[in-house]
């Protein structure tokens, strides 16, 4: 102890005084947490109406140009995979250039584009130093607005696509995820099929179709853009209003479908199996109709969800990863899109212990029920939560995804403050609360993707309720 | 102590530019730099952008340093510094830092070991408290139960990445096949289920004896904090532990790839074809123009190969290019799927013949050009974030004494010539090579044959 005091008073002097009482055998106070300081959104409109949300970040002298046209997949009618699709081929030939000419001189500045979309919005992201933001922007311009949805782009894409497709049969996630869609989301919801379609949908793909598609779905009134950098508000509308301002819709737009279909509630838990032959590990995919993010459970909610299955100290991961030693991940998620989507439960397991990790998996939800959590975990799962917050809004890419995914629901970034200032309110009331009226304890829909002859009686012997074999060629069909 | 307060970052105004770059600022990334008298190096990068702060402690100890019949033991180890320390015990460790609003994890590689935690800048102390608590008093609680519990685990990790993934026998079998038995890379990282099986406690005390000492480890402390503050808390966090053994590290000896193929049969629906070529390690004056041959032959949507095999030729759905230049060797791979039914040699003759094209020819001017920026620009936004920087500063701190090596690296990218490209192509990738066929269980015929390629 001598030792080291004198060598801290050799080193750094004045630490001796300050820290006299530095005891090791207790985790050291920290101070009080930063303030959340939110970036400043300058909002605005081109002349065509589209909105503009401008954040400047002089950091860094890179520019990130994030635009979203509402639809997206949700807009794939009788074709799935036509809108992902769609946005697949807009950074293919455009503005008169070829693909490879295009891709090039991106390349060349430094840029990334990309398109592609959500269940809910087409995604176009532009990534671009700084210096070469007004040619990037040029490129966008084109990629947007004059895609050229070249035939011979268009049946190399779709063979492409339909090799990606029969590969997703090797992908027990893959299978585990496309089961759990389908059966959670009957035929006619917008979330049913796979964003990227299958293989008969793909092999429709062609030319004429996707530019009307196009036409219908990629148009203005639906656009907004959210750029953030090294860039002032100004200059970004002119920028951004000298190459999208005069953007107009070539056709009347696709209608927003109506939702007549509502997600499949189970009247008892109902289990859906694929077979591996041979796998070494089972795929375990749990879940439930999900809940709206406008829902005034929503904080609640995501912090119920932290302790199941979303931190590392998680109740499903402490025990079926850190204590079993069944899984290398076990993880639990509400998806919040908007309709909404599914709750879900995901993990890979050692095949021998596929029953067993059932088990634990239904105790771990139903504990969350009957009990409430203790005041530690209950502070944690809040800290963990609203602590993190700022660290979210580190780079131009990380505010961009923030402002996106408020903006699907309507929201200003100002209502972050509010959502941490609910998560701080949660109690342990709450949580048992909404663990009681939305985690699927009796009701859920359970798919196993693994070797059926290891497993299956395991399965079977819990008798968890109704058992359906699924074929691996028809659900990654 | 030797303070290094260097200029303000942002060179990052020369980014892509590169082709006329006037003469800009040298990209820096500020930082402090001194060594305790137990050995451990501390590197301090202040930005005060957003309240966030990130530790990134690299232990210079890999799977490269493992013992015959204990592969994948140093990534098992990485695991076992989670299960607790005398002063925080299991589960303190994740508990206390979700608590303060923070993530923590760590990875391992042939080359080292690192751990890093992320969070608001309130949560510094802690990360620091912790990290010096299983850095001196890591054995006083380490028992069987929790070697036994991570075996699990990790053997869970392996099968989630190799048994049961596509094509994930290829990362078991690559490393044997490219490094003569005994060389440190001759083995993968995540190790064999009967070594793991072999590891006990006496290993992990072993281990972090010689190890996971202050003197084989640098940590990095990068966001919004003050330098002098995180001297003086690292001091008295970890300046009573004491100094390990000196680590002596014999260098590998030099070896030749002998020509190989060899196929494997999975549970997939196309086939996929690995050229594996020896290369040169990172520092090599080499490895930058390796870099941007591979992406010249795939790194875009222009690339030779990618034009070639996907789009042109129409008979691959992906081709990939890399060059995994590591600190003591380093290869160079090309990895291509084929479509549906088609042979794997028909991929082959058209990757050499495009090998041959650019050793012959070189690249144009512009398909360079596009290359360096590309490869540049990805760098640099690679270091946007805290924990980004912080991995860099550590990385350059192992491989080259100095954590400054940001300028240096875009100065060796920007010097890569069309003569280079050539030079590396004939040097490296029309030599000796491990080809390895992964196709459909029960169509051996579709893999490739061995050839025999010289320049």
């Amino acid at each position: 102890m001598i030792r080291r005091m004198l060598a801290l008073a050799l080193l750094a002097p004045c630490l001796a005084q300050a820290q006299a009482a530095f005891d090791r055998a207790k985790p050291p106070t920290l101070p009080a947490s930063p303030a959340l300081v939110l970036p400043t959104v300058t909002s605005s409109r081109l002349v065509n109406g589209i909105a503009l949300r401008v954040v400047p970040q002089h950091e860094v002298p890179l520019v990130q140009v994030t635009m979203t046209v509402a639809g997206g997949s949700r807009l794939d009618g009788s074709q799935p995979g036509l809108a992902s699709f769609t946005a697949r081929m807009l950074t293919e030939s455009a503005g008169g250039k070829d693909a490879n000419a295009l891709q090039s001189e991106l390349a060349f500045l430094g840029a990334t584009l990309s398109a592609g979309t959500t269940w809910d919005a087409f995604v176009v992201s532009l990534n671009v130093p700084r210096r070469s933001l007004g040619a990037a922007l040029d490129l966008m311009a084109d990629v947007v607005q004059r895609p050229a949805f070249a035939t011979a782009d268009v049946r190399r894409q779709r063979a492409l696509r339909a090799a990606a497709i029969l590969q997703r049969r090797d992908q027990p996630n893959a299978l585990a995820t496309l089961a759990h869609n389908s059966i959670l989301f009957p035929a006619g919801h917008p979330y049913h099929a796979s964003p990227d379609g299958d293989s008969a949908s793909t092999a429709r793909l062609d030319s004429a179709g996707l530019r009307a598609f196009y036409a219908r779905a990629f148009v203005p009134s639906r656009a907004k853009f959210f750029v953030i950098g090294d860039i002032e508000p100004a200059e970004a509308t002119t920028l951004i209003g000298a190459r999208f301002g005069r953007w107009s819709a070539a056709a009347q737009p696709i209608a927003m479908p109506v939702i007549t279909v509502m997600p499949r509630v189970n009247a008892a838990n109902t289990v859906f199996l694929i077979d591996k032959p041979g796998a070494a590990q089972s795929v375990i995919s749990i879940g439930a109709p999900g809940v709206s993010r406008f829902s005034p459970d929503y904080a609640a909610l995501v912090v119920m969800n932290t302790l199941l299955g979303e931190s590392f100290s998680s109740r499903l991961n402490s025990n079926l990863r850190e204590t079993k030693g069944y899984t290398y991940g076990i993880s639990s998620f509400f998806d919040w899109s908007p309709l909404p989507g599914a709750f879900r439960i995901g993990t890979g397991v050692r095949t021998d212990v596929t029953d067993s990790s059932l088990i634990e998996i239904f105790r771990e939800v139903k504990s969350l029920q009957e009990s409430l959590v203790d005041p530690t975990e209950l502070a944690r799962g809040k800290a963990y939560v609203a602590l993190a917050v700022p660290g979210e809004f580190e780079t131009n890419g990380d505010i961009a995804r923030q402002l996106v995914e408020l903006d699907a629901f309507g929201l200003p970034l100002t209502s972050v403050s509010e959502f941490i200032a609910r998560v701080n309110a949660v109690t342990a009331g709450d949580v048992q609360r909404v663990a009681r009226k939305y985690l699927p304890a009796n009701r859920a829909t359970i798919v196993v993707v693994g070797d059926l002859a290891q497993i299956r009686a395991g399965i079977t012997a819990l008798k968890l309720g109704p058992i359906t074999e699924l074929d691996a060629a028809s659900v990654g069909r | 102590m030797k303070p290094r307060f260097l200029l303000v970052l942002l060179a990052l105004a020369t980014l892509p530019a590169l082709a006329h770059a006037q003469q800009a600022a040298r990209l820096r990334v500020p930082y402090t730099i001194d060594t305790l008298p137990n050995g451990l190096t501390l590197i301090v990068h202040e930005d005060h952008s957003v309240p966030i702060v990130t530790t990134n402690v690299w232990f210079h100890v890999g799977s490269g340093d493992e013992k015959p019949g204990r592969t994948g033991f140093a990534h098992l180890f990485e695991h076992l510094m989670f299960m607790g320390s005398e002063h925080a015990p299991y589960p303190q460790f994740d508990r206390l830092l979700e608590a303060a609003g923070a993530s923590n994890n760590g990875s391992t590689t042939e080359d080292r070991t690192n751990y890093y935690e992320f969070g608001p800048s309130s949560s510094l102390r802690l990360m620091l408290w912790l990290e010096a608590d299983r850095l001196g008093w890591l054995l006083p609680t380490m028992d069987k139960p929790k070697v036994d519990l991570q075996r699990d685990v990790v053997k869970n990790e392996r099968r989630e990445g190799i048994e049961n993934q596509p094509y994930g026998m290829v990362r078991d079998v690559q490393p044997g096949l490219m490094y003569p038995a005994g060389h440190p890379y001759s083995w993968p990282v995540i190790g064999s289920m009967a070594d793991l099986s072999a590891a006990s406690v006496e290993d992990v005390k072993d281990f972090f004896r010689r190890y996971y000492a202050p003197n084989n480890a640098t940590l990095v402390v990068a966001g919004d904090v003050k330098a002098d503050e995180v001297r003086a808390l690292v001091r008295e966090y970890f300046g009573e532990i004491a100094r390990g053994p000196a680590i002596e590290r014999p260098l590998p000896a030099s070896f030749t790839v002998r020509d190989t193929a060899v196929t494997l049969e999975d549970r997939v629906q196309l086939a996929r074809l690995y050229l594996n070529w020896h290369s040169v390690k990172r520092t090599a004056a080499d490895a930058p123009a390796l870099q941007v041959a591979a992406y010249v032959l795939a790194g875009s949507r222009t690339g030779r190969l990618t034009q070639s095999l996907v789009y042109d030729g129409e008979i691959a759905t992906t081709v990939q290019a890399y060059s995994d230049a590591k600190r003591l060797d380093g290869d160079f791979g090309v990895v291509a799927t084929a479509r549906p039914g088609l042979a794997l040699d028909t991929l082959q003759t058209v990757i050499d013949q495009q090998l041959q094209r650019l050793a012959a020819d070189g690249p144009t001017v512009r398909e360079l050009e596009q290359a360096r920026n590309a490869i540049e620009a990805s760098f640099l936004r690679s270091i946007q974030t805290v924990s980004g920087k912080a991995d860099q500063l550590n990385e350059y701190y192992y491989e080259r004494g100095d954590p400054d090596g940001f300028q240096d690296d875009l100065d060796r990218l920007r010097a890569v010539s069309a003569a280079d490209i050539q030079r590396v192509v004939r040097t490296y990738l029309q030599a000796p090579r491990v080809t390895i066929s992964v196709v459909p269980q029960g169509k051996p015929a579709l893999a490739a044959t061995m050839k025999k390629v010289t320049p």
